[in-house]
């Protein structure tokens, strides 16, 4: 199965279609943010203030990657373990965030947020971040910079890639393929 | 007594923090290997491909295996003929980790206080174990310590009448637990007996020492065997996603604890577990 080439901000109707257990090579602009990040975003929108930058529309990649060294355009990058902002991910959702990339399972919460918000929910590979270090073209710090591993930035990405973990109607590719597998072995 | 100095400390350390994040151990790349070869779910095989790619890229590129760069645990083995010139040794330890993380370009991931979370900019203060041994050697290992493993580590206290079989769905139901989070195939380190603080050290303890083929003791081997085989029928598989590789291997440190308890800890640790050691 060839992967399915996305470009972020991805268009809602695109996010639509994707199934989990898809493939995708997903290129253009995403942001990071962790635990820390996510902390100050939420209480702002709870404050009823503009967040530092507008991430209405856009691709929130749960990240901290390592120091950019000399002659590279980043560090190693991957993702961090998605449930620690399970808490938070409901508010970004309905706040307009469309697209999340992280691993691991999710709250019942935010796959019922992610369905209602046609918003989807990327796995990308662990543990990958020397490879996947090859995918971004661009790493700029946006804001929080005092939180320094995790300041939100603003990444060019170019073909990274990612699994459709929970798409919008629910469907849960790490539940699916665990299946998948018993029933192989099991057969 | 033999000197060694505080500056001699400082400059291993810095270096094996970034050897340890660039290289993954020769051991963990051989169970890679294998893994990849007894793999039968398709999906999984290309996850485990790509892990092994990855290992490659990063010591090739000079990059680390994982964005993670850790906490720094380091383990010095002080021989009790060695006098440490010029300063304290923990000083030295943590000078090493702040020179290692800032040059290497290694991820800054310690906040100062855990409740009031201020990045302490330079990955310090490192996790330092020291044990007197015998002889004029110091041996320092550095095992840089991934959170999204470390957080789906668990420890109870079992009855002994909970006996083996506690022991063993307690490491099993562990793995279940962490599932696809600690970005597995997992590796890991149970400690088994002591006291409450014990065996939190001996789980992480069988994470990291070296040790060449199977445990030693022929009960502990069987045991080490049989929780692996139970792991890998969970189904979890490489990042969570189905396979027979849920976990590359569990190893078990036993101590002697009391009549009244049979404590039990599980160190999770991810397909990034890593570490360096050098003997000054």
């Amino acid at each position: 199965m060839q992967p399915i080439r996305l470009t972020a901000p991805v268009a809602r109707e695109d996010l639509a279609k994707l199934r989990a257990g898809e493939r995708v090579l997903l290129s253009g602009v995403v942001y990071t943010a962790r635990d820390a990040a996510h902390a100050r975003l939420c209480a702002a929108l709870e404050a009823g203030q503009p967040l530092p930058v507008d991430l209405r529309g856009q691709t929130v990649f749960y990240a901290g990657p390592t120091p950019t060294p000399p002659q590279r355009a980043s560090g190693a990058i991957g993702p961090t373990t998605s449930m620690r902002m399970d808490a938070f991910t409901p508010a970004l959702l309905a706040y307009g965030v469309n697209a999340l990339i992280g691993k691991g399972g999710r709250s019942p919460a935010v796959r019922e947020a992610l369905m209602r918000a046609g918003a989807v929910y990327f796995a990308a590979i662990g543990g990958c971040a020397a490879y996947m270090s090859a995918c971004v073209k661009s790493v700029e710090v946006v804001a929080y910079d005092d939180l320094g591993a995790e300041s939100v930035k603003r990444l060019v990405v170019e073909d990274m890639p990612l699994t459709v973990a929970l798409d919008c109607r629910g469907f849960d590719a790490y539940a699916e393929g665990v299946r998948a597998y018993l029933a192989q072995r099991d057969a | 007594m033999r000197d060694i100095s505080c500056d001699v400390i400082a400059r291993s350390v810095a270096q094996l923090c970034v050897e340890a994040n660039r290289h993954l151990p020769a051991r963990v790349r051989t169970l890679l290997e294998k893994a990849r070869e007894a793999e039968p779910f398709a999906p999984a095989l290309d996850t485990l491909s790509l892990i092994c790619q990855n290992a490659d890229i990063a010591a090739a590129q000079s990059l680390p295996i994982c964005q993670d760069t850790g906490m720094a645990v380091v383990y010095a083995e002080v021989g009790q003929e060695v006098h440490i010139a010029g300063g304290l040794l923990e000083d030295a330890v943590n000078e090493g980790v702040r020179r290692g993380y800032t040059d290497g370009y290694l991820r800054k991931s310690v906040v100062g206080d855990p409740l009031r979370r201020v990045n302490t900019g330079d990955n310090t203060p490192a996790v330092l174990h020291v044990r007197l041994t015998a002889g004029d050697r110091l041996k320092l290992t550095v095992a840089p310590k991934g959170f999204g493993s470390e957080n789906m580590s668990r420890l109870a206290m079992l009855t002994p009448a909970q006996g083996l079989e506690g022991v063993k769905d307690f490491v099993v139901e562990t793995a279940r637990l962490a599932g696809a989070n600690p970005c597995p195939p997992m590796m890991l380190g149970v400690g088994v007996g002591g006291t409450f603080e014990r065996v939190a050290q001996l789980a992480k303890e069988a994470l990291v020492e070296p040790r060449e083929g199977a445990h030693p003791d022929a009960f502990y081997a069987a045991l080490e065997e049989e929780l692996l085989r139970r792991i890998n029928a969970l189904g979890i598989g490489p990042q969570g996603f189905g396979g027979l590789t849920t976990a590359l291997s569990v190893r078990v440190k036993a101590a002697p604890t009391h009549i009244a308890g049979l404590p039990v800890a599980v160190n999770v640790g991810c397909h990034v577990t890593r570490h360096a050691s050098v003997t000054l």
